[in-house]
């Protein structure tokens, strides 16, 4: 079943417009609602967009699944960097060193109401970007295998 | 005033929306009614004020599991009661 031009169009427009928000949500995780799972979610549901409206073979040809399942092994890897993190500098597990350190992500958050400062909370906001690319990974290699399964073609 | 005639509406989209599913016989229709079940249910929850479950809700209900059961329709047949 191929899909028409208009759902192929939309998907090429969609496309990276889901990606930007979804990549908004992960990285303003600790400012606004939403976080590493939300937002590896939203992106992930750009990947299911494309897998819906091209061809199993079309899709092939864009990505490998290895791709994917290098980037689950990465963004587990860097979450449990970020806890051994706090190992190195003498504190306990998941220790939050980076906090109001100055260094990255290491401001002060200032006082009284404000918009939000994206370069604070120290280690947390490295966490979401763990598990938002882990969620990333994770949820685009079960929809890839579910449609290589099905080999993309049928009725 | 306003807030609960919202509610109501969306309330009653979810039951009409669930109707809708069970009465479709075109599954493509059926799993987008589903979908879009499961977009009021996001939005009843964004009105709730829990913004954080409401995008959760989005994402997984109304775009993967959506895209999941269009790629299991793609695979066998899109009318009830036919054979594969």
């Amino acid at each position: 079943m191929r899909m028409s031009k208009i759902v192929r169009t939309g998907a090429c427009i969609l496309y990276p417009l889901i990606i930007i928000f979804g990549l908004y949500v992960v990285v303003h995780g600790h400012l606004t609602p939403g976080g590493g799972f939300q937002g590896g979610a939203v992106i992930a549901t750009a990947a299911a967009l494309v897998l819906v409206a091209f061809s199993h073979r079309e899709v092939a040809g864009m990505v490998r699944k290895a791709v994917f399942s290098a980037q689950e092994s990465l963004g587990l890897l860097l979450f449990i960097g970020a806890g051994i993190l706090g190992l190195l500098a003498g504190a306990p597990f998941f220790a939050n060193i980076l906090a109001n350190s100055g260094l990255l992500f290491g401001l002060t958050v200032p006082p009284g109401p404000n918009p939000g400062e994206l370069n604070t909370a120290g280690v947390i906001p490295l966490m979401n970007i763990a598990v938002g690319v882990e969620v990333w990974g994770g949820l685009a290699i079960i929809l890839m295998y579910l449609f290589s399964a099905t080999g993309g073609e049928g009725t | 005033m306003i807030g609960l005639l919202i509610q109501v509406a969306v309330i009653g989209g979810l039951i009409a929306s669930a109707i809708l599913v069970f009465f479709f016989r075109d599954l493509l229709a059926a799993a987008l009614a589903a979908g879009f079940f499961s977009f009021l249910v996001s939005l009843e929850f964004y009105i709730l004020q829990a913004p954080d479950v409401a995008i959760s809700q989005a994402a997984i209900g109304a775009g993967l599991t959506t895209a999941i059961f269009i790629i299991a329709i793609r695979a066998t047949t899109r009318f009830e009661g036919e054979t594969p």
